[in-house]
């Protein structure tokens, strides 16, 4: 069965403070709607908190941090969901039922399926 | 002209074209895998048709040939990859012809996940007219004036998105289809547009495009004969068309609605858009559909015996429908011009510049200019036609204002 992430993008929120209790309530909401399909997720600290890294000079170069997300929007990557679903319909329709979707913006990307080695 | 053998089993194969395609693909799973088998049976059919006369069920003889096509595909492919295909046991155990209600079934699932709104309009298009409508990568790119290349990418990426994210191949259920026969219908009336007034072609029409959107259309109409949406665009187009003929002249400049020769119009097309205006009126009777009442407009005009006779308390009518359905400044725009030609052009200027939403639509524009001239402010005229200039008015209809701003002047 395919698995699609759900990534949430919206404004650069923290989960953990009081205010966001309501939308919390929200999240767990969609949490028992997709108990079935989810497959995993997570909700992510502030961009605040993020750290960027790159290599400089290829494979073993140097290790280049930055402080901050890989790009600076208006709405954040703020978490993600991994649902398992028929297809895309099925997905966008889940998708649909996200906070986010209706705070900012659910972007749904089918997850590649390797072979067994 | 004479037909050759050849044209009649090429004209054939391109009406049959998107049926086999469609079934194929439901049994293939599979785009790519679906095109490739049909081109198959189409090659064979293009070698032995002509030689041998066509046969009694030309359908059902190019979907078995394709099939088997498709079989041998998949089993090379399982033989090189080493893996055990399940498509060929599927395609196997299913009816080599299958019955008519799946081929209709088929063909809907296909034009419902060509105009998925998972894609985008430019590749909803572009995906129609390759499948649908059966043309070439290089016939879709020359239709739509883009680069072959660039089109086989769009078309490439268009279908690895429905493979890669499984946009699923089937018909919306009852709930959902009001919405998705929007999508699909906003998509052909797209093509067709984009044949009946080329914005970016230098001739206003492009007859190749506009028949393949009336085809597309028809197919449409033939699958779902009871959709008023369907009746009222199928409508609005054939009324549209009937004009064809008349709409430039021999310069190659548009010629406007007031101008035209209407003993020229066709008159088949017209009462068969009338026959099924009323048939689609009948079907909406308390809610107004946008594409019914745009083609009751349309044949306000077709069944006017002259332009001055025209029932413009009608028209402006239909466009107070409208604007409950779909309240846009465009929509306005076509009032404020029927407001123009009933009550005097002071009247419709008062109803053009009323509306603010549109200064950077050519048409807005090209409307107060031609307004202009009638009122005798010929400068501001000039200003206005610039204005539509600016904003890329079609060269064909710019010619048609520059005529009327010169015998003004």
């Amino acid at each position: 069965m395919p698995q699609y992430v759900a990534m949430t993008y919206t404004q650069d929120v923290d989960w953990t403070h009081p205010d966001q209790a309501a939308e919390m309530v929200e999240y767990s909401q969609f949490g028992e709607i997709a108990a079935s399909v989810m497959r995993g997720g997570a909700a992510l600290y502030p961009t605040s908190t993020a750290t960027t890294v790159r290599v400089q000079g290829g494979k073993g170069g140097d290790v280049l941090t930055t402080d901050g997300p890989y790009a600076d929007t208006k709405e954040a990557l703020t978490g993600f969901f991994i649902l398992e679903c028929a297809d895309l319909d099925e997905a966008v329709a889940l998708a649909a039922q996200i906070p986010a979707a209706w705070n900012g913006a659910v972007e749904v990307r089918p997850v590649i399926e390797f072979p067994a080695p | 002209m004479a037909r050759t053998p050849g044209d009649a089993v090429e004209q054939l194969i391109h009406e049959e074209y998107a049926r086999i395609l469609a079934t194929l693909i439901r049994v293939t799973g599979d785009v790519d895998t679906a095109q490739d088998a049909v081109q198959d049976a189409v090659v064979r059919a293009l070698e032995t048709w002509p030689r041998d006369g066509i046969p009694d069920q030309p359908r059902a003889w190019l979907t078995v040939v394709a099939r088997r096509c498709a079989i041998d595909r998949v089993r090379r492919e399982s033989a090189r990859s080493g893996k055990e295909a399940e498509a060929v046991w599927l395609l196997d155990s299913q009816p080599e012809e299958p019955a008519e209600s799946v081929v209709r079934d088929d063909l809907l699932r296909l034009v419902f996940t060509c105009c998925h709104p998972a894609l985008s309009r430019e590749a909803q298009v572009a995906l129609s007219l390759r499948t649908l409508g059966g043309l070439s990568t290089g016939e879709v790119a020359r239709a739509l004036l883009v680069p072959e290349a660039t089109m086989a990418k769009r078309l490439t990426r268009a279908k690895q998105k429905i493979s890669r994210a499984r946009i699923p191949y089937r018909i919306p259920a009852d709930h959902e289809l009001p919405a998705r026969l929007g999508g699909v219908l906003t998509t052909l009336y797209l093509i067709f547009n984009e044949g009946y007034a080329a914005r970016s072609s230098p001739d206003l029409v492009r007859a190749h495009l506009l028949d393949e959107a009336l085809r597309l259309t028809g197919l449409l109409h033939q699958l779902m004969p009871d959709e008023p949406a369907v009746l009222g665009l199928r409508a609005l187009e054939l009324l549209q068309d009937s004009r064809r003929a008349t709409r430039i002249d021999t310069t190659g400049a548009a010629v406007r609605l007031r101008d035209q020769d209407r003993s020229q119009w066709d008159r088949n097309l017209i009462r068969e858009g009338v026959l099924l205006l009323g048939d689609a009126l009948k079907r909406t009777p308390t809610t107004p559909d946008p594409y019914v009442v745009q083609a009751a407009v349309a044949a306000c005009h077709s069944i006017a015996p002259t332009y001055a006779n025209t029932d413009w308390n009608a028209i402006i009518s239909w466009y107070d429908v409208l604007l409950t359905v779909e309240p846009t400044d465009v929509v306005r725009l076509g009032r404020a011009s029927a407001i123009a030609e009933r009550d005097g052009a002071d009247a419709g200027l008062v109803a053009i510049d009323a509306i603010t939403g549109l200064s950077d639509y050519p048409w807005w524009h090209a409307s107060r200019a031609e307004l202009l001239v009638r009122l005798g402010r010929a400068d501001e005229a000039r200003v206005a036609r610039d204005e539509a200039e600016r904003h890329a008015l079609t060269d064909a209809h710019l010619r048609a204002l520059d005529a009327t701003l010169g015998r003004a002047s």
